[in-house]
């Protein structure tokens, strides 16, 4: 019976104050989207840079014109580092051949006339840790300080530690740019719901008087206020999810056929994320209300 | 001042607003200063016993509006104690506060209905804010109707009202819960003089049901013709404390009514309002 008389004060107090509600909605809706874009780039990005330093090795590729003598002494070498567990030596045609498979479409790679890939060692550390070290050890530092090959069939040592940092950074900055807009958007729709309460606040108060008078409790007088301001929270977040439902659908999943950064793997399910930002959408509102109330709501 | 009682009674502390020896009303030496400096009240002291009708009058600026302020502790005072039915409400918590109001029927002169609600739902308001239950509701939002004279108009909105109809949807709103106390101020404020009788006569027929009843007015002549206990106040100060002409207290409603209309020239039988007044 109360339940049902805070929500239909809810309501009228909704048509009545129809324009500041859908601007409400509507910013709500758009930081609904922006988080629900981001977490799950945040976790892809994440998993990918994870999934990096876990497959940490120093990739050693081989010039061209090396000689199989060279290269089995060089293997020896290498294998002689301390700190290396193990040395696995691919071709030129064996990293064609990892690459064609890596590809959706090998016949890409007939239309090559020759096999631009180096052949490598791949390096592998018995632990992380001590990746750097071995890295001196195959490139210790001249007297001026620039690291030089203990080969001279060495072209170049790849660590992917460099990739992994690489992800990171990249990583790092779109948290960081989301997460500030983010904030300033849950701001916004903090005091966007807070503006529409206010309104209503400021509509109503002739009903508020009348409560006061005849002896309502304050929170008799709040919970229609809050309820107004948390229908705005869950229309927001509704319409957001169908938003991102629909983006999902029609965007990321075909690209996810084609894409590996796409193919989520470590990405909650959708379910999860529709909760989450559903709970989200309704608590941003619930302060919103709330703190408005505690300022202009005296009763 | 002969009515001017003081009681203080600490035990009386925790009587319920509705029993008890207290009188319903005491005021002891309140001041109230606003803001910015303007004093409303002066050491104000009063009593009004349960089951009193009593008129409290005064220029625009006297502190009437005040004092009914003081009651529903709107306001608080800046010094002094307001007691309702023994208990000093300054001390009360906030979250009392709602209990205290739900026990002090009020009328303003400006009616305050909500003007998107019928006559049934701005009186049912008033018990649905205080979380009575739907029986509650349908047996008293129409016995309240009958009593001020609206059944007829149960489904009409405030602006197909009367001045003198909206006032009593307010009175009705007012008393609905039947509180102890009723407070009006300027209840006829906005009405002619026959419409105010019609609201007079219902504020007398409820204080006859052993409601105490307060109406602020500086409406002289009607309180003259009243013969009810008068409180006059001046700039702050009760200058006036009595009970003027012959009080005869088992006065019948229609007795009251009709004394009152011959006295003020009108017509019998409110001819211009023609609320049915058979009632009690």
């Amino acid at each position: 019976m109360r339940l049902w008389f805070f929500i239909q004060e809810a309501f009228r107090a909704l048509r009545r104050n129809g324009a500041p509600g859908i601007a409400a909605i509507v910013t709500t809706v758009v930081t609904m989207v922006l988080l629900g874009v981001l977490i799950p780039i945040v976790q892809t990005t994440q998993g990918k840079s994870e999934e990096v330093r876990e497959q940490l090795l120093l990739k050693t590729f081989l010039y061209d014109d090396a000689t199989s003598g060279e290269i089995s002494s060089l293997r020896q070498t290498i294998g002689e580092i301390p700190h290396v567990k193990a040395v696995d030596f691919v071709s030129k045609t064996e990293a064609l051949k990892i690459l064609g498979e890596r590809l959706d479409d090998p016949d890409v790679l007939k239309e090559l006339n020759s096999n631009p890939l180096p052949a490598s060692f791949n390096v592998k550390p018995d632990d992380a840790a001590n990746l750097e070290s071995i890295r001196v050890a195959l490139t210790p530092p001249d007297e001026a300080g620039t690291p030089r090959p203990i080969s001279p069939i060495i072209e170049e040592v790849k660590d992917s530690r460099e990739e992994a940092q690489r992800i990171e950074q990249v990583t790092g900055a779109v948290k960081l740019v989301l997460t500030v807009i983010t904030a300033l958007l849950v701001a916004a729709s903090l005091m966007l719901v807070g503006n529409t309460i206010r309104l209503s606040i400021y509509a109503r108060r002739r009903e508020v008087e009348v409560m006061r008078l005849v002896g309502a409790t304050r929170w008799f007088v709040r919970w229609p206020f809050m309820i107004e301001g948390m229908v705005v929270g869950f229309a927001g977040g509704l319409l957001a999810i169908l938003v991102l439902w629909l983006g999902k659908v029609t965007i990321v999943d075909p690209l996810s056929d084609t894409f590996a950064l796409f193919a989520a793997q470590n990405t909650m399910s959708f379910t999860l994320l529709v909760a989450i930002l559903f709970s989200a959408a309704i608590a941003v509102s619930a302060v919103g209300s709330g703190i408005t109330l505690r300022r202009f709501l005296r009763v | 001042m002969a009515r001017l009682r003081r009681h203080r009674s600490e035990a009386d502390e925790q009587a319920p607003l509705r029993r008890g020896p207290a009188p319903i009303i005491e005021l002891d030496d309140v001041t109230k200063v606003y803001p910015g400096g303007h004093l409303a009240l002066e050491r104000t002291s009063l009593s009004i016993a349960r089951g009193e009708f009593v008129f409290l009058v005064g220029p625009t600026g006297c502190g009437k509006s005040t004092l009914i302020k003081l009651l529903i502790r709107d306001l608080d005072p800046t010094e002094g104690e307001v007691r309702i039915a023994g208990r000093n409400i300054g001390v009360m918590s906030d979250k009392k506060i709602p209990l205290l109001r739900r026990n002090i029927g009020t009328v303003f002169q400006d009616f305050k209905l909500l003007p998107d609600r019928n006559v049934y739902d701005n009186v049912a308001y008033a018990l649905q804010v205080i979380g009575a239950s739907r029986t509650e509701i349908r047996e008293k939002v129409p016995e309240t109707l009958r009593l001020v004279g609206l059944s007829t108009k149960v489904h009409s909105y405030p602006d197909e009202l009367s001045g003198g109809e909206q006032q009593r949807v307010s009175v009705a709103r007012a008393f609905v819960n039947h509180p102890p106390l009723l407070l009006a101020d300027e209840p006829s404020g906005n009405l002619d003089p026959v419409t105010s009788i019609g609201i007079m006569q219902l504020l007398y027929r409820i204080n006859r049901t052993g409601t105490t009843v307060l109406v602020v007015t500086h409406d002289h002549s009607m309180v003259d013709k009243m013969r009810r206990r008068v409180i006059e106040l001046y700039e702050g100060r009760i200058v006036r404390d009595e009970t003027s002409g012959g009080y005869d207290s088992d006065e019948s409603t229609n007795e009251f009514a009709m004394r009152m209309r011959a006295e003020m020239g009108v017509g019998p039988e409110g001819t211009t309002n023609g609320h049915s007044d058979e009632l009690i």
